[in-house]
């Protein structure tokens, strides 16, 4: 007895060159396509954009280098929005590596903006162990839970922190983040125990799980989900940064993985028929 | 008793904890904040636990030469070459032990442990987390096959989503007059988006909360044991 033939798979190496292929040569030559900027992306930048000047903003780091393709241009662009709009910002990091991810968003938009100073217009606060009790500790009193910030100072001494006590204090909250703790705890604890305005960026993977919270209640104020929603944020502000770049990048290897999920199917459905 | 205590300290603590959400106000508030302190500090000492059980695990495996044990070794190398350069020069801000060494960072352009976290561990963790993407179009090429509706269904939203998100996808349908704007492909991976995947992710997330809310009343109340250790 013998067995239907079935064709022989391409060997995952040739899959693999492909995508490479695929995803080098929009990153050496860009395509330039544009993004179109969705409504929960708006959202974000409405929210910074209508918080009057001089407003203090806590944006937390919740992501590590793995994600920093995703995050990091969201980081840059909402700090360069933010320092437009003379917002201060306090960062803080509830993952260990977010507060290298801070030093180094700040740094490079500090290029552009040099006049901003440290403690003044911004401050790192460092990573705090604890997740959710870390946020509703906050909402108590900002100091018990910071009382340094990386370079040592002391929370009184600095300056943007003079008349910070809690979140009443703080116009809104931005969370970039990659899972837990993140934007989810700083949901449930910052917003709804506390109310103060709540939004942020997650990766591309994770967004389908937040958008539940942008709702009536204004639980979350819009969300940037992924690379595509930094390219839109890149693109509101008028900036071209890594994102909007990187799109050309990751609209080409989606459109790869289509092309392989219909060749995997001419497949399947020819060794169907052969076996029929 | 040995049993006894920790479960009076579990429903204790508990009653305290959710009688503070809803009664703010003293003595429930002003325990609820020592417990969140303690928390806090209990935390603290999770992450040395952590390090102590990554150089335990690691180790023994180097000792005992089990499967690729060169890789553990390299992993406790590893730890061992970051906690050292934080110790001795510090990090970003702080100054180690030996202060931030001037010469040293000046040779590397930055500090030993901001040096290797922005030139190795930074790009080796993006690398890893770019791989996926070469295994997803591997699967997609595999995995990905309409076998039944549910699939077929599936695949589709798969595909309309992924070309919604994509430039390339938006300027296929951008040429779209107005009237047929609801066939544009963003706003129909939007659609996608915002009603089916919106419907079935709240109806995880109560059914998840409902479970938790379960599964704490059982901790709570003494049914649920397997926190304490031992087979009951």
């Amino acid at each position: 007895m013998s067995t239907p033939k079935t064709s022989k798979p391409i060997d995952r190496r040739y899959i693999f060159l492909i995508l490479l292929i695929g995803v080098a040569l929009p990153l050496i030559f860009p395509l330039g396509f544009k993004s179109e900027v969705s409504d929960i992306s708006r959202q974000v930048y409405q929210l910074i954009e209508n918080t009057p000047e001089n407003s203090i903003m806590l944006m937390s780091f919740d992501y590590d280098p793995a994600t920093n393709t995703e995050l990091q241009p969201m980081a840059k662009a909402i700090i360069e929005h933010a320092f437009r709009r003379n917002h201060k910002i306090i960062a803080v990091a509830l993952w260990p590596q977010g507060v290298q991810m801070a030093d180094q968003a700040f740094e490079y938009i500090l290029e552009k903006y040099p006049d901003k100073k440290y403690g003044i217009d911004y401050v790192n606060m460092g990573f705090k162990t604890g997740g959710m009790v870390t946020i509703q500790a906050m909402g108590r009193n900002i100091k018990d839970v910071l009382p340094k910030d990386t370079k040592n100072t002391p929370f009184e001494e600095i300056e943007l922190l003079r008349n910070v006590r809690n979140y009443k204090q703080i116009a809104y909250v931005i969370s970039l983040s990659a899972g837990d703790p993140g934007l989810k705890q700083y949901v449930m604890a910052a917003h709804d125990m506390y109310k103060v305005k709540v939004s942020g960026g997650t990766t591309a993977v994770s967004t389908p799980g937040f958008i539940p919270y942008i709702n009536d209640q204004n639980q979350l104020y819009g969300l940037l989900g992924g690379l595509k929603g930094a390219a839109e944020y890149e693109s509101m502000i008028k900036v071209k940064g890594t994102a909007t770049s990187g799109m050309d990048a990751q609209s080409v290897a989606h459109i790869l993985i289509i092309l392989f999920i219909v060749m995997g199917n001419i497949r399947a459905f020819k060794d169907k028929n052969q076996k029929a | 008793m040995k049993r006894f205590l920790p479960l009076m300290v579990t429903f204790f603590i508990g009653i305290i904890v959710i009688s503070s959400e809803f009664i703010p106000h003293k003595p429930f508030s002003s325990i609820n904040a020592g417990l969140e302190n303690w928390f806090l500090i209990i935390s603290g000492f999770a992450i040395l636990l952590g390090q102590i059980s990554l150089i335990k695990v690691n180790s023994n495996k180097v000792y005992i030469k089990a499967e690729n044990w060169q890789y553990y070794l390299i992993g406790l190398i590893s730890f061992g070459v970051m906690v050292l350069c934080g110790i001795l020069w510090g990090t970003q801000d702080a100054n180690g032990i030996l202060g931030s060494h001037v010469d040293l960072s000046k040779w590397l352009g930055s500090k030993p442990f901001v040096y290797l976290f922005d030139n190795v561990y930074q790009h080796l963790s993006s690398t890893m987390f770019a791989l996926l993407a070469f295994f997803i179009a591997s699967a997609a090429y595999r995995a990905f096959i309409m076998r039944s509706f549910e699939s077929n269904l599936l695949m589709i939203a798969a595909v309309v989503v992924m070309l919604g998100r994509t430039t390339i996808g938006t300027s296929f349908t951008a040429w779209l007059p107005q009237g047929w704007r609801f066939l544009h492909l963003p706003d129909v991976a939007n659609f996608v988006m915002n009603y089916p995947t919106n419907a079935a992710q709240r109806a995880i997330m109560i059914s998840a909360a409902l479970g938790i809310v379960g599964s704490s009343l059982r901790i709570l109340l003494g049914i649920e044991r397997s926190y304490l250790g031992g087979g009951d």
